[in-house]
């Protein structure tokens, strides 16, 4: 499987040596992780909600398009869900080609697409209370470049 | 059908998922139907660009068809990555 949806936590370096093995002859590796951050202040924790099963096959579908339009010879991507401390892993998307060009602009097709076509959902809690974390218009508008 | 909300949709129905019987057509059909129910139902779906929909899965817009589906799922826009 290429699309992990984990509540545990994981090793972006494992990660990133276990996936440039399989991609061996490829020449680029190129390799995206997203970590919490505080941006308010104040923020005790993340919840990410999912959709089991839609979740999956979006990241699939998003993964296979990436890899069709870039030629990418692999693509990986990690996303977990469920109750994150600031500064921890997110996510890491993994893409794999002959030429960098296409390994840079593939990983960022998929976050582009995962941002607003995965089904993840981000709450921040805070002193004050919880607050779901609204979708941003810009990353709807990144959508238009592909 | 299953129908299935997410995040602060389903915060303000108060259920994560239920069984609906509906003669509904549309996904528009369906909504209207379960914002007739509750005021619940009203509050979460008073306004509809602020949602999502997916039928059996796949992102879809709100005149999309329903029939045979077993899954419709509502929830506000993702904020995944």
């Amino acid at each position: 499987m290429e699309v992990w949806v984990q509540e545990a936590t994981f090793d972006v370096g494992q990660e990133l040596n276990a996936f440039a093995k399989t991609a061996e002859g490829s020449g680029a590796v190129v390799s995206f992780t997203g970590i919490t951050r505080d941006i308010a202040g104040g923020l005790r924790h993340m919840e990410i909600e999912h959709y089991p099963g839609m979740t999956e096959r979006a990241l699939g579908d998003i993964r296979l398009e990436a890899i069709t339009r870039f030629d990418l010879t692999g693509a990986r991507i990690i996303h977990r869900y469920g109750r994150l401390a600031p500064n921890e892993v997110i996510m890491m998307v993994l893409t794999a080609a002959p030429h960098r060009a296409d390994a840079f602009k593939g990983a960022e097709f998929l976050m582009d697409y995962l941002k607003s076509r995965a089904p993840f959902w981000k709450r921040e809690v805070t002193a004050d209370g919880a607050e779901w974390v609204a979708a941003k218009d810009e990353d709807e508008d990144a959508l238009k470049r592909w | 059908m299953d129908v299935l909300y997410f995040a602060w949709v389903r915060e303000r129905i108060g259920l994560p998922r239920e069984r609906v019987e509906t003669e509904a057509q549309t996904v528009r059909a369906l909504v209207e139907e379960l914002r007739a129910r509750e005021d619940r139902y009203e509050m979460a779906f008073s306004d509809l660009s602020a949602l999502r929909v997916a039928v059996d899965q796949r992102l879809t817009d709100f005149d999309a068809s329903i029939a045979g589906a077993r899954e419709v799922a509502f929830f506000p826009p993702m904020t995944g990555g």
